[in-house]
This record gives C-alpha cells, structure tokens and sequence, in this order.
C-alpha cells in the first residue's frame, strides 16, 4: 500500500528583496512519517516551516500542506495542523489546565471535547498533581512535553515542530521522543528541525538545507552509506561545510 | 588553583538552585559543566563571577574571594552569559570597543587574542549586533569577553541554538585560548562537547552527580549495553520498557540502548521475547557507553 503524500512542495521559493532565502526546495512528506528538516543557522530553514504552515506567502514554487494549497488556502492549513516552536510554549500565567482550556478553544473544540481531551493529557503526562499549577512554574521538559500534546489537541494531520527539545535534558529528550512516536505510530506525520544530530537518526527520513537549498534528502541509514561516514553529525559536517 | 568551589549552596524562596557544591579547576584547564536547563549552572556562574552572592560556601577566583575582592575578579575575568548581552543598537566595532574602553584597554592592545575570532566577523564591522545571525553573535560576544585578556573565562551555555557546524568551530576556538594559558569554565546542554573538556562535572538538580575526565567518567559505567535494533521503533520501546528483566531502555541515535538487570544476561532470551512481541529483524549488539549514557543512568 501506497501512503499518501500530506506535504508536497515543488520549487519553493522565497525572496527578501535581493535575497534568496529559500531557493526552489522540492520535496514530498508521507502520511505518518517522521521527517527531519535540518540545516545550519540561516541555511532558511525557518522561512521554509513559515511558508509551510502558511504563515509566509512564497514568492514561487507550489506547495500543498495536509491537502491545501500554500498560496490559496493558507487558513485551512492553520487549522489542520500543530505547531510548536522552543521559543513560543504556553501562556506561563495561566495554570495547565487553563492553557489547554485556552488552545481547545482556539483550535475550535467544543467545550465536552476540551473537557475529555484535557484529562486524558493530564493523566498521560502525569500531571494530575500540578493541573492548577502555573505553567511558568513548571520545569522546562515538562512544559515542552506539554506544549506538544496541546499541539495535538485538535488532532492535526501533520505537527511541526520547531527545536521542540533544546536545551533539555537526556532523559526528558528521550522521552519527548518517545511522544513523537507514538504520534507518528497513530498516523500523525511529524515533521521537526533540531540541532541534535543524533536526534536526526530518530527520523525516517532527513533533509539538510544548505544556503536555502536542499542538498540531501533520504534516509539516515542511505545518508550515511552516501557519504561513508558513521553518523548524522558527519553528514551534516561533509554538505554544511562544503 | 584558578577557581576553588567550597560547600556553596544558594536558595530563591523554596528551591534550592545549588546544594553543596565544591570543586576546583586547575591554572589553563579546560572544565566542563554539563546539565540541563534548570540544573543550576547558570546560578553558579553569577556567584563566580560575582553577580550573586552564595546563602552558604566560599569561593575563589584567579585567587581573589568572590565577595571580599569582588572588583578584583571583575577585572581579572570574561564572562559570556547564555543570553545575549551585547547592545544591539551598537555595531561590532562599536561594541568592541566599549568593552575594552570599560576595562580600560584598546582593541589594538589585546587584538592578538582575539584575531583568530574577529576576522570571520570584521568584514561586518558596521552591522549592529542586533541585525547578526547567532553564530556571528556568539562570535562577538567571545571577542568582547576577551578583548581585556582575562584569565578566567566564564561561557555560560555558548553554543545551545547553535548549529553543529558553528559548535565545532567554536570549541576549535575554545582549544586555542586554553593553549595561551586561559583557564576556561564552560557549561552545555550537549552531550558530545563534554568530550573535548579537560574534565566535566555533571550537574542536575543542583546537585554535581560526578566529577572526573570525560574517558574515566564513561569507565564508571556500571552496566553493558546494547545496541538494539527492530523493525518498528517505537514499539521496540514498548516492548522493551515491558521486559521484565529491563534495568534502562533509552531511544539512541539509530538504536534503542538497553541494559538488563540480570548478570547472565542471554541475547537469544531477548530475540525470543522481542519476536514473541511480533517484532522482527532484530538486531542486539554489545556497545561502549557515552557520557550521556552515564549521565542518564546517574541522573535516573
């Protein structure tokens, strides 16, 4: 069986005045699938997830997100996906249980949907005891875990995730992992940009962004063979540095 | 000793940031604390470089109390915060030189110590700090750290949001100061660059779990473990998470590393188990511990 393709983009493009930022990127994402996006500082991978998610028009190129198109129905992509980004997170002044109150609203969810959703992520996060707690005073793995699953809430088709574990430590890195799987195992694709390379050999497939174009694009295991090295971080050595 | 670290321990109202936490770092040694956010690294470096005074614990630095000769410190050290700290409205000639005009120098004087660094950001002289990508920022931001020849250098997380190109291009720069004598505490949320450290200090919860060099600190590994391989991730974890038998299960790079409780631990045991789970093309291979497996098995 064939999977679907839930992102399509052909020769994307985006300039900033003379500037290519993202230079003609094709590439395609298969339902269920855990695609990594990864790229030096200012290779454009930022300006590639803003045009995806349909918060930055592209100045070329096609691209179809979850079955819409970039250019006309930037809205519809808004509400069929999750986002989450290390800088963005959640409300730090509101408790748990609010800023999951606050997001079911905004994604649209009737109030009983909220109602069950919120505590079934509760009980899985184990957070029953902090539930009225702030978020601010949360530790950060736990408010990154957090910020995941309410970026799941409205049960998008594809979740973009942004640096979702900088900064974090080893053993709640696994474990926020271990939540990408178990999503991407339910048929939700993921597709996440991080700067730990060994996390890059957690995808099913990884790209790698160079100067706004993408320079390699398979799986770990053929990335690998391709540049007969014995890890992502030497791959990732070998195309950034030329 | 360059730094010496005694029984210091600092509170904010009910959590306790750092308890009880003493090492030293030799003249020119390159040290390492590795933790994740929220471990206390970052409070550790206000009360070393006296932006913080310690509940309990004494310290030194190049020989000067943190608190009796704190202005003396402040001369002798470079400190480079995990967060930006420069002006971003000043470029980076301008910034540069207010530093060195604060610490009373010139950029001329002290240009040796920088050159290798400010040569990859000088064709951008007249940008304004703010308008720099984050490799050119951390980049002049060590410069300016550096511009009044310290002895000590403090770099509270350099290289966290920072590419892996960047990363090793900065601890190649980190290589080179500790070569003309400078005595360098630096921290990470990464693994990998505990290796290139002289000696390291895991730290979590305020608390150091170990001290030692990176190779006698992978020694101490308790366990064997192995590199384990199905055709599903994800419920190759489950499974394994399942066995009775299991000390640790952890998602690693292309593999999941697993550990057993038992001594006469038998591979064909677990290839049995695995496919009795409806997991197939299993692989189970002996591996070397890294740090970051010894962190987590410390930290568990």
């Amino acid at each position: 069986m064939k999977k679907e393709n839930v992102i399509e983009a052909q020769n994307l493009t985006k300039m900033f005045g003379d500037f290519t930022a993202v230079n003609a990127i094709s590439f395609e994402v298969k339902k269920g699938e855990i695609f990594g996006f990864l790229g030096a500082n200012g290779a454009g991978k930022t300006t590639a997830m803003k045009m995806l998610i349909g918060i930055s028009k592209p100045t070329s190129g096609k691209a179809n997100v979850a079955g819409f198109d970039v250019f006309t129905n930037a809205e519809d992509i808004k509400k069929n996906i999750g986002y989450m980004s290390q800088k963005f997170a959640l409300y730090d002044d509101l408790t748990v249980k609010e800023n999951i109150t606050f997001f079911g609203g905004i994604y649209g969810l009737s109030r009983k949907q909220i109602k069950e959703k919120s505590n079934n992520l509760i009980e899985a996060l184990g957070l029953e005891e902090v539930a009225n707690k702030l978020v601010g005073a949360l530790p950060l793995g736990w408010k990154q875990k957090l910020s995941f699953s309410v970026a799941l809430l409205h049960d998008p088709k594809i979740v973009f995730l942004d640096e979702p574990t900088g900064g974090v430590d080893s053993i709640t890195r696994r474990q926020f992992w271990e939540m990408i799987y178990k999503a991407a195992n339910q048929g939700t694709t993921v597709f996440v940009t991080t700067h730990y390379m060994d996390e890059a050999e957690y995808c099913d497939r990884v790209s790698i962004m160079v100067n706004g174009k993408i320079e390699a694009l398979d799986t770990p295991k053929k990335l690998k063979q391709q540049f007969k090295v014995a890890n992502m971080n030497d791959v990732f050595l070998k195309l950034a540095r030329g | 000793m360059s730094i010496t670290v005694s029984n210091i321990s600092k509170s904010y109202k009910s959590v306790k940031a750092l308890e009880n936490i003493s090492f030293n770092v030799k003249e020119g040694e390159l040290f390492g604390l590795i933790g994740p956010d929220g471990s206390g690294k970052t409070t550790l470096f206000r009360i070393l470089t006296t932006l913080l005074i310690a509940n309990e614990g004494s310290a030194t630095v190049a020989d000067f109390d943190v608190v009796a000769d704190y202005k003396k410190i402040r001369n002798n050290v470079g400190y480079m915060p995990g967060k930006f700290s420069l002006y971003q409205d000043l470029t980076i000639e301008e910034n540069l030189e207010f530093f060195a005009t604060i610490f009373g120098t010139t950029i001329e004087e002290n240009y040796d110590l920088i050159k290798d660094i400010y040569v990859q950001i000088e064709p951008f002289k007249d940008r304004r700090a703010g308008k720099l990508s984050g490799g050119m920022k951390q980049k002049l931001a060590l410069c300016c750290a550096l511009i009044h020849k310290p002895k000590v250098l403090f770099l509270d997380e350099p290289t966290t949001g920072v590419d892996p190109v960047s990363r090793k291009e900065f601890w190649e720069m980190l290589k080179r100061l500790q070569q003309k004598g400078i005595t360098i505490l630096v921290s990470t949320p990464y693994m990998d660059e505990a290796a290139l450290c002289d000696r390291i200090a895991l730290i979590q919860d305020g608390k150091i779990l170990q001290i030692d060099t990176p190779q006698a600190i992978v020694k101490h590994y308790p366990k064997q473990i192995f590199n384990v391989r199905a055709n599903n991730t994800y419920q190759l974890i489950n499974s394994l998470k399942a066995y009775e038998h299991n000390h640790s299960v952890y998602p690693f790079g292309e593999f999941v590393h697993y550990t057993d409780k038992r001594a006469d631990f038998e591979r064909e045991d677990l290839i049995q188990y695995l496919e009795s789970e409806n997991l197939s093309d299993i692989e189970i291979e002996k591996t070397l511990p890294t740090i970051e497996d010894t962190f987590m098995e410390l930290a568990k």
